[in-house]
């Protein structure tokens, strides 16, 4: 449970002690729990808990496109579904996709889309799903880091994998990875996917307001949590595919 | 939406051309196509404007109304934008509910008015907690030749500040019309500016043939402070963070060149 203190007291304390709601350090980011493979039926998938933020991501394909004519003769798409849990936040949100959902399956795809070889699967479709079960700020990235696990874990060749984080600006200071209240009260937020081996910025959205040079320091703070949740990244394929293969070994 | 399809002889004529900072329409890489900005067109909106640029084409009508606020921020009066990308505007539009492209160019115009606070909502609230001032942003696209986002958000902008709401007084927590007019209380002009990058080289303004062959495209609007207020990358590209700064720079300027297009300061 976050406690929010007053504002009066909030402003005192965390200036002093240089930490923030939660009581994290300002280039800190929430405790996060990865696993990959946790869905039998789909191709690939993983789960992602990044503080109160729960997310379940699964890819089905390369397949078979249907409505036919969406097939590219040259590669292969990636449809995309971000989608929220009517109870994953507080006043249950109703389950038709909102203009903001469709927005961020948007994004979210093209987020991905420089990551995976497309064009070694000419007329299919990669079908990515993900689910927020519990929202709490910065849902698209965890969204984005968790697909990039399963795409993965389905086995489909990729150039690298895609981690996602946002920094902003909360009580005049520059902050990584914002949880809700503080992207509600904040000054600005500014999510960023990165692939860290080509140095590739996929995903870049902001609102707030902030002045060039703050916005640089923010997308220097976003990429250098990037590079911490895709070390996590590969610790997780390689939990999995090491005991997997142990188990191989054994038999 | 299907896309239209460019020969591939006129792909790599327009990339050739980039590569040595030239373009197909004799512009410069940082150039804007000529702007026409006319507002006041539809005598029954509270407000509106058409914006050409080059041969796009965008009207945004603005409707004022009395409904209630939302419970988070009774005092407030409410922001709604919402874009048609009209089936007469291009082949490649389809009649029906609005397409992704639709979505995405609705809520970063939107984004760009709300988080640079341009109209003060606070004063759009007659009875806090029950009755505020709607302001619908309605953006129709007539003609599409590329950079709708520049266009729709030059339009919004213009039409808010054309936007004349009927005076009002409150009496026993009701609303009452009176005759005269007041302007939206407006207190800031954001501006949106769109770079595609094709080869590693930065375009301002693409239009429709270099849209289609862009590798990646960034939308950043400006505040007259010259403060960021939001930012979107589109497509399936990527780009670097050195050429993120790089743009920065450049649609910073471009956004104050703009922005005398509808502020006559």
């Amino acid at each position: 449970m976050i406690r929010i203190p007053t504002k009066k007291k909030s402003k005192k304390s965390t200036r002093k002690t240089d930490t923030r709601v939660d009581g994290r350090k300002l280039n800190e980011l929430r405790p996060v729990k990865i696993e990959v493979g946790v869905l039998a039926n789909a191709d690939g998938s993983a789960y992602l808990e990044q503080g109160k933020n729960k997310v379940l991501a699964a890819v089905y394909g390369p397949k078979e496109v249907h409505p036919k004519h969406l097939a590219q003769p040259d590669r292969s798409i990636i449809r995309c579904r971000y989608h929220m849990a009517p109870f994953s936040v507080d006043e249950r949100k109703h389950p038709a996709p909102s203009r903001r959902e469709v927005e961020l399956s948007k994004v979210i795809r093209e987020a991905l889309e420089p990551a995976v070889f497309l064009e070694y699967y000419p007329q299919t479709s990669i079908d990515v799903f993900i689910e927020i079960l519990q929202a709490d700020g910065g849902t698209r990235c965890a969204g984005i880091t968790t697909a990039a696990l399963a795409l993965a874990d389905a086995g489909i060749p990729m150039r690298d994998l895609v981690a996602a984080c946002a920094a902003g600006k909360v009580d005049g200071r520059l902050v990584l990875d914002l949880v809700d209240v503080e992207d509600k009260n904040g000054e600005a937020d500014v999510p960023v996917a990165f692939l860290p081996n080509l140095e590739a910025i996929t995903l870049l959205q902001m609102d707030g307001n902030l002045t060039v040079e703050e916005f640089e320091q923010v997308v220097n703070l976003a990429t250098e949590g990037c590079k911490q949740l895709y070390a996590l990244q590969k610790k997780a394929l390689e939990e999995k595919y090491v005991t997997v293969s142990e188990e191989v070994e054994e038999e | 939406m299907k896309s239209p399809i460019v020969a591939r002889v006129k792909q790599k004529r327009i990339a050739q051309l980039v590569s040595s900072g030239k373009r197909l329409d004799g512009r410069g890489l940082n150039d804007y196509r000529e702007a026409q900005v006319e507002v006041g067109l539809i005598e029954r909106a509270e407000g509106s404007a058409r914006v050409r640029l080059g041969k796009t084409e965008v009207m945004v009508g603005i409707k004022v109304e009395v409904g209630t606020p939302f419970p988070d921020v009774p005092n407030a009066g409410v922001l709604t934008v919402n874009a048609e990308l009209v089936p007469l505007a291009s082949p490649t539009f389809e009649p029906g509910p609005p397409d992704e492209n639709a979505v995405e160019l609705a809520r970063v115009v939107d984004r760009g008015i709300r988080e640079s606070k341009a109209i003060d909502l606070e004063k759009l609230c007659a009875v806090p907690g029950e009755k505020v001032f709607i302001v619908f942003v309605d953006v129709y696209v007539l003609n599409h030749d590329g950079n709708l986002i520049d266009a729709s958000a030059i339009a919004a902008l213009a039409a808010l500040l054309n936007t004349k709401m009927r005076k009002y007084e409150v009496k026993d927590g009701e609303i009452k019309m009176k005759t005269g007019y007041t302007q939206l209380p407006m207190q800031n002009y954001p501006i949106a500016t769109t770079f595609a990058k094709i080869d590693n080289t930065f375009l301002a303004d693409p239009w429709l043939e270099e849209e289609e062959i862009m590798d990646a495209r960034l939308t950043m609007t400006f505040g007259k402070d010259g403060k960021i207020c939001a930012i979107q990358k589109g497509c399936c590209g990527y780009f670097t963070q050195d050429q993120i700064m790089e743009v920065a720079k450049i649609a910073k300027e471009k956004s104050a060149e703009l922005r005398k297009l509808v502020v006559k300061d």
